[in-house]
């Protein structure tokens, strides 16, 4: 059992961002969690899909995110405490029921934990969720380290129970997948169950219940603004001086670093209650310095609000920030961007260590399918029977997911991606602009999770296109969760699967078949119908992951396939077209297969032209 | 204390993740704070995996230009990208094994003989100790233990602030116990290469 269940109160734990929060839902009664698993927030679902169970409470992977936040506000309407976690695109899928929490109100704590990408380190886009807070009413909570990511959901769910509302919590990639050492505190088992108590005038947000909370939702977050204001967690770390900085988040670790080492006069701000903005507690900041530096990574939200500050109380201060050009308006930061901002308002020049130098050009180590991948099959099918049908005008929408590498060299078969589901909406909207040849790729989980109405719409709309649905029985990309396609639910039970043929055929998809890509010839042959079909065609490519199957490698005799040296007459098929990880070109130019990579799929013996790969018997 | 700062490299399955965590549950047991930072996500997929860890006091484990005490690279063109993070007195530990990127095969780019990555850092680092961790690790019974033999050999390099009794510690809570008697021969000769390496 995980020690992030069963550890003592008063022990110390080595955890990463995303495992403390759970401790900290866990010591706080959580009942119900639900997520749909998105990269920097995945591993949150992963542990508590370990512990769920033993911990007596509620845990689903959830079809999409705007489902998961929709199961855990009927939780907290029901009076249970709850908590819904998503990357920070994910919000973006939840926000139409996000935005009627704070209409609607709770009657227990929910929390909504939002994990940002600056830098883009796995993601299309870097938003700034702090603008949800604004935009959905909801007090926002920005921790700057995994026993705050802790620490603070005992907080998040006092303000939720006060003020009827979700609590926001904003993270990034590096204080989510920061670890550190999390001293934890006693577990409180949750209620099992809530009772919902009808209030249609609450509950059901129509004109005038809406016309009447709006106003209610105003008075309540200018409380909230007064919390925020004397909250212990805006605090002030002074070494005093003249220069005062406005930190959040990793910002606040960065400038304690700089301020630290370097001995610096300079006092630290850390806002932790970031919404309603503690407006009193940074002017009373700001009258006690003379210059003003506001480090907050993205979109300059706090320097903005530090300018009206400003104008409401007519004060003239410097501020440095991103909008004089001090800072950088995109990427994450770091401290050495601390460093040279700090340097910069202070005046003064820091040391700085000298970094190596090489002239030396580096080999481009893109990431790429794992060898014995199923996608890496189905796209070398879909080329072969592309060109074998002389099709030259093909444009392949595409979608969120391991197949988003299908972007890469030597297959460049991902055109078209706005989000998760877009590949099939782009589908039906290139078909209509165009005449060309429109296939679109979307895994099972992807499936499931957005891609059901647009093929919906596909139908209705009598679109031409072929859509290929990668299952490889998993949501690979984020780690390995379950999905509704497999019978295994986020309580680690056994659960009804859900067939995406069925789905097709119901939809009234005239042409739904089913292939192992494994079997190249077979996956050719079926693409080849597919694109011959007058109509919406689905083609469900089913190869599992091969980084589930690995797990039980000790238990299966692996296939070894090795190059016929004799046979090989070095064409390259195998590494230019396919391009298996596994394979590489030897010293004397033929072929060899790295038998520590390889996961024995055999795909490549019917890519070689020349029949020289075969099984070592 | 002052912090020490280390930059651990390689790529998508070779244990990076998993020997910043045990250095880091060494040091839990040795009483001393760490921060640590890890990519997770789309990178792991064969692509380049970097963690970054101070020892000490520090709140952010982001290391600074120039910063890294030592440098463990899994990997030895890996070794080179961590450059802006590396200076002249940066200790570096480095396996020779290469992996090679597909781009390779493709024409899109070029490796180089390993060796002449390893040969640049020897040039710019006052102190490398260089290893076939893949070697040594069969040697020790399981190929696996690989990044065991790079701990084993970060280890014996000057100023490492955590001693062989808290990671030997670590590695048995976090490593299979049918695994962990090729996991301490590994470590072992790690240990003793470096150790003779650096005289």
């Amino acid at each position: 059992m995980s020690d992030i269940l069963t550890a003592k109160p008063g022990s110390k734990l080595y955890l990463l961002g995303n495992e403390a929060v759970v401790r900290g839902a866990l010591e706080n009664g959580i009942s119900v969690a639900a997520t749909y698993p998105g990269t920097p927030s995945s591993e949150i679902g992963d542990v508590f899909m370990d512990v769920a169970k033993d911990a007596g409470m509620y845990f689903e992977f959830s079809t999409n995110e705007k489902v998961a936040l929709e199961v855990v506000a009927a939780a907290a309407a029901s009076g249970l405490r709850s908590f819904v976690w998503m990357k920070h695109v994910g919000l973006n899928v939840a926000s139409d029921s996000f935005m009627s929490i704070a209409y609607t109100k709770i009657n227990a704590g929910m929390v909504v934990l939002t994990a940002d990408d600056p830098s883009m380190w796995s993601s299309q886009n870097e938003q700034d969720n702090r603008w949800y807070a604004r935009l959905g009413n909801t007090p926002m909570l920005e921790p700057s380290s995994p026993q705050e990511m802790k620490d603070l959901m005992k907080y998040a769910y006092e303000i939720s129970e006060k003020s009827g509302l979700a609590v926001l919590m904003r993270t990034t990639t590096r204080i989510s997948h920061m670890r550190g050492i999390v001293t934890v505190g006693e577990v409180h088992v949750g209620k099992k169950k809530g009772e919902f108590v009808k209030d249609p005038f609450r509950f059901v947000p129509m004109p005038a219940p809406a016309y009447a909370a709006h106003k209610r939702i105003i008075a309540t977050l200018a409380e909230l603004a007064h919390d925020a204001d004397v909250s212990p967690l805006n605090k002030v770390y002074g070494k005093g001086g003249k220069l005062g900085i406005i930190t959040s988040g990793p910002t606040f670790n960065y400038a304690m670093d700089v301020v630290n080492e370097y001995d610096l006069k300079a006092d630290v701000l850390k806002l932790t209650f970031t919404y309603p903005f503690p407006e009193k507690a940074v002017l009373d900041f700001i009258k006690d310095h003379e210059a003003i530096l506001v480090a907050e990574e993205v979109d300059p939200i706090a320097e903005k609000e530090v300018f009206a500050i400003l104008g409401k109380n007519g004060l003239v201060r410097k501020i440095y920030g991103k909008l004089d050009g001090t800072m950088p308006m995109a990427y994450e930061y770091s401290t050495d961007i601390l460093k040279a901002a700090i340097s910069k308002a202070l005046g003064i020049t820091l040391p700085e260590k000298t970094a190596i130098t090489s002239d030396l050009k580096l080999p481009v180590r893109p990431p790429v399918w794992c060898p014995g991948c199923g996608h890496r099959a189905m796209y070398y099918a879909t080329k072969a029977a592309i060109e074998h049908l002389g099709i030259t005008n093909a444009v392949y929408p595409s979608d969120i997911g391991c197949y988003t590498l299908s972007a890469a060299a030597p297959y460049r078969m991902a055109d078209y991606l706005t989000s998760m589901g877009s590949s099939i909406g782009l589908a039906s909207g290139l078909s209509v602009a165009t005449d060309q040849k429109i296939v679109g790729f979307i895994g099972d989980s992807t499936f499931f999770h957005s891609g059901m109405p647009p093929l919906v719409n596909a139908v209705h709309a009598a679109r031409k296109l072929v859509i290929v649905v990668l299952d490889n029985r998993i949501t690979a990309m984020t780690g390995g969760q379950p999905n509704p396609g497999i019978p295994l639910n986020g309580m680690g039970e056994v659960a009804p699967e859900v067939s995406i043929e069925a789905i097709a055929t119901a939809i009234g998809v005239g042409f739904v078949k089913t292939v192992d890509p494994a079997n190249l010839a077979a996956a050719q042959t079926v693409m080849e119908e597919a694109l011959g079909f007058d109509g919406v065609a689905v083609v469900v490519a089913r190869h599992p992951c091969v980084m589930i199957k690995s797990k039980d490698k000790s238990t299966k005799q692996k296939l070894v396939f090795t190059v016929d040296k004799a046979k090989c007459n070095k064409c390259k098929v195998c590494v230019t077209k396919f391009a298996c990880p596994a394979m590489f070109i030897d010293e004397d130019g033929t072929i060899a297969i790295d038998q520590a990579l390889c996961n024995g799929c055999g795909v490549c013996v019917q890519v070689c032209p020349e029949k020289a790969i075969g099984v070592r018997r | 204390m002052k912090n020490y700062c280390v930059y651990i490299t390689g790529v998508g399955g070779q244990g990076v993740v998993r020997t910043s965590i045990i250095i880091g549950l060494a040091c839990v047991k040795k009483g001393v704070n760490v921060v640590m930072s890890e990519i997770h996500g789309m990178a792991q997929r064969g692509g380049s995996v970097p963690a970054e860890m101070k020892i000490g006091d520090a709140y952010s484990p982001i290391i600074e230009k120039g910063g890294a005490d030592l440098l463990i690279s899994f990997e030895p063109a890996e070794s080179l990208r961590a450059m802006s993070k590396l200076s002249k007195d940066t200790v570096a530990v480095v396996n020779t094994q290469p992996i090679i990127p597909v781009t390779v095969a493709l024409g899109t780019s070029v490796y180089l003989d390993p060796k002449m990555y390893i040969d640049e850092l020897k040039s710019k680092l006052k102190r490398v100790v260089v290893l076939d961790a893949e070697s040594m690790a069969r040697e020790a019974g399981n190929i696996l233990a690989l990044n065991m033999v790079m701990l084993g050999a970060s280890s014996a390099t000057p100023g490492f602030p955590v001693e062989k009794e808290f990671l030997v510690a670590a590695m048995k809570e976090n490593l299979p116990a049918k695994a962990i008697d090729a996991n301490l021969r590994a470590f072992d000769m790690g240990f003793e290469l470096a150790a003779k390496e650096l005289q």
